[in-house]
């Protein structure tokens, strides 16, 4: 579903705050594969995702989602095959448009927009047998300014509208991340109900080691700007939280060695 | 009586600039100057046209799609150019203004006994009433002629508000409204921002392009200096109009914004009446629209405050 071959970006090229930010990244996804990303900060595991969203063009290598090359398309382009959840509850919805308004726009993502009506009768119908299955209330206030709402319930509406027409590619960037442990927990439900019911292939960013470990049927691990560890199938169902923080650890000290070392080198040679 | 007509007339012929505003400052919180050159554009390709003997709706109509044009201009120096939103509009309106000189050919073009809107609706309305030239409405001389054209604006400036208002429900006019309000999500819904930004820049300018061909025709003449400033009077305008209705519901705030220009103009009416000089009417303008903008910050504040206290 996703090929994803050797790809590269840098940010600030040839200036002080140079950062390399993906290093030649590969990476093939099966269709109905839930993967979940985790990493170290400045890993480079939310600029992964925006690669492949078409946020910014890579440097090098390539991207294919549903067998089409879409390295070059416009991050508009590529959003017929893929939906979207941002770690920012107000990042995923327009504050300023009613809930109704909103689903209606999701409703026609990646499709050529016209002048037909855009709130038909049937479309509100089904908006509101969705919206109440989210067990939230929202039901009785489709008329509102999204505005109004927490960041639990955007985030939740969010994630209605990227899976309303079934996307071939479900990008979660953390987006429990900004929530109350309450409200992340209802997504995280939410979320599997989704992925579950439609097979959708699947990935996702995530802080939670809880999460990384519980969740989906594969884990990246990414670091500098490069994945380190791929677990998969009964490797990934046997991983615990307290493994990935083990091998975080690990990480950090061999960076720490990896420093000590060279300074031990450059006091001896230069 | 008749000055009281004029400035409901001229109010109403403005609220068309004003949608325009509404549609660049609010819905795309886009500043665009642009309309400062479009309204004369507008003025300009109607009174030429016209003073060739051209039909006056097809006039007005010529006037609407040079407003669609500019607009597009100014939309796709900042999509395509990557070029600041209020350098693209101050370079269009600069352009504009040759281009206006160029289609009038001087500096003004005078619309006397020509065939225009106005004249057509006065003598649409000299036939129904079958050749009063005046009636008393509570006491009051009203002339024919004067509510004619006051009524024919009204009906045109419905037409425009109701148009507006369907298009900004249908599909094409949601992704432009949720284009002002979070790019990031419309993106990810498959929506071509830079598309819609050109497109919403069109339809402004060409709103406030028809206003400039119907004030034309309504003051009788066309003038390369009769934009200046325009943009500020409708953001006056809008600004009353969110006042009045104090929603950001899309029907209410269309209304909101042709009854902000009314009022406004009934402002400046009686502000001129009282002996206000016309020199320094664009000066206290810009103090009012000022004011219009820091006073929502500080009552914003000062309740701030007084939720702590």
């Amino acid at each position: 579903m996703l090929e994803v071959q050797s790809i590269a970006k840098t940010f600030n090229a040839d200036t002080p705050n140079e950062v390399h930010s993906l290093r030649g990244v590969s990476f093939t996804l099966e269709t109905g594969s839930w993967v979940i990303i985790i990493g170290t900060n400045g890993s480079g595991k939310s600029t992964f995702l925006n690669a492949v969203a078409g946020t910014f063009f890579v440097d090098g290598g390539s991207i294919r989602i549903a067998g089409k090359d879409v390295t070059a398309w416009p991050e508009y382009a590529r959003a017929k095959f893929v939906g979207r959840v941002f770690q920012n509850p107000f990042s995923g919805t327009s504050p300023n448009l009613s809930i109704r308004e909103n689903l209606s726009l999701a409703a026609r993502r990646g499709r050529a927009r016209g002048l037909g009506w855009g709130l038909k009768s049937s479309l509100v119908e089904k908006i509101r047998e969705e919206v109440s299955r989210l067990n939230m209330g929202l039901e009785h206030r489709l008329e509102n300014a999204i505005g109004s709402l927490s960041g639990g319930q955007r985030q939740a509406l969010t994630l209605l509208m990227a899976t309303w027409l079934r996307p071939e590619l479900l990008l979660l960037d953390e987006h429990t991340a900004a929530l109350d442990p309450k409200s992340a927990d209802i997504l995280i439900g939410l979320t599997e109900q989704v992925v579950a019911r439609d097979k959708l292939t699947t990935l996702m960013v995530t802080h939670s080691m809880q999460q990384a470990a519980s969740l989906g049927d594969r884990l990246i691990m990414m670091h500098r700007g490069q994945i380190i560890h791929d677990f998969q199938g009964a490797e990934k169902r046997r991983i615990r939280p307290d493994d990935l923080l083990a091998r975080f650890e690990e990480v950090r000290r061999a960076e720490q060695l990896d420093e000590t070392a060279a300074q031990m080198l450059a006091e001896k040679y230069i | 009586m008749s000055l009281l007509i004029a400035t409901f007339t001229i109010g109403f012929v403005l609220s068309l600039l004003a949608l325009g505003v509404f549609i660049s400052f609010r819905i795309f919180a886009f500043p665009d100057i642009t309309a400062d050159g479009s309204i004369t554009l507008g003025a300009a390709v109607a009174a030429t046209l016209l003073a060739h003997g051209v039909y006056p709706p097809l006039a007005s109509l010529a006037a609407f799609g040079a407003g669609l044009l500019a607009g597009a201009c100014t939309g796709t120096l900042h999509t395509r150019f990557k070029i600041n939103s209020l350098l693209s509009g101050i370079l269009v309106m600069t352009a504009l203004y040759s281009v206006n000189l160029h289609v009038m050919g001087r500096s003004n073009v005078p619309l006397l006994s020509v065939n225009t809107l106005v004249t057509q609706a006065e003598r649409i309305g000299v036939r129904f009433t079958g050749g009063v030239v005046s009636f008393r409405l509570i006491g009051w001389e009203v002339s024919v002629r004067d509510a004619s054209v006051l009524c024919a604006i009204v009906f045109a400036v419905a037409l425009a508000c109701t148009l507006l208002y369907l298009f900004l429900r249908t599909n094409l006019g949601m992704a432009m409204r949720a284009t002002g309000d979070n790019v990031q999500m419309i993106r990810a819904l498959g929506v071509n921002d830079s598309t819609m930004i050109v497109f919403g820049l069109a339809i402004s300018n060409g709103l406030v392009a028809l206003s400039g061909a119907l004030l034309a025709q309504y003051q009788g003449f066309a003038d390369v200096g009769m934009g200046i400033g325009m943009v500020v009077w409708g953001l006056a305008s809008v600004i009353i109009g969110e006042a009045l209705v104090g929603t950001n519901q899309v029907g209410l705030t269309i209304i909101g914004a042709v009854m902000g220009s009314v009022l406004f103009r009934l402002m400046v009416a009686v502000a001129l009446r009282w002996g206000l000089s016309p020199n320094d009417l664009k000066l206290i303008t810009a103090v009012f629209v000022f004011f219009a903008l820091i006073v929502p910050q500080f009552l914003r504040k000062s309740r701030l405050r007084s939720a702590h206290a």
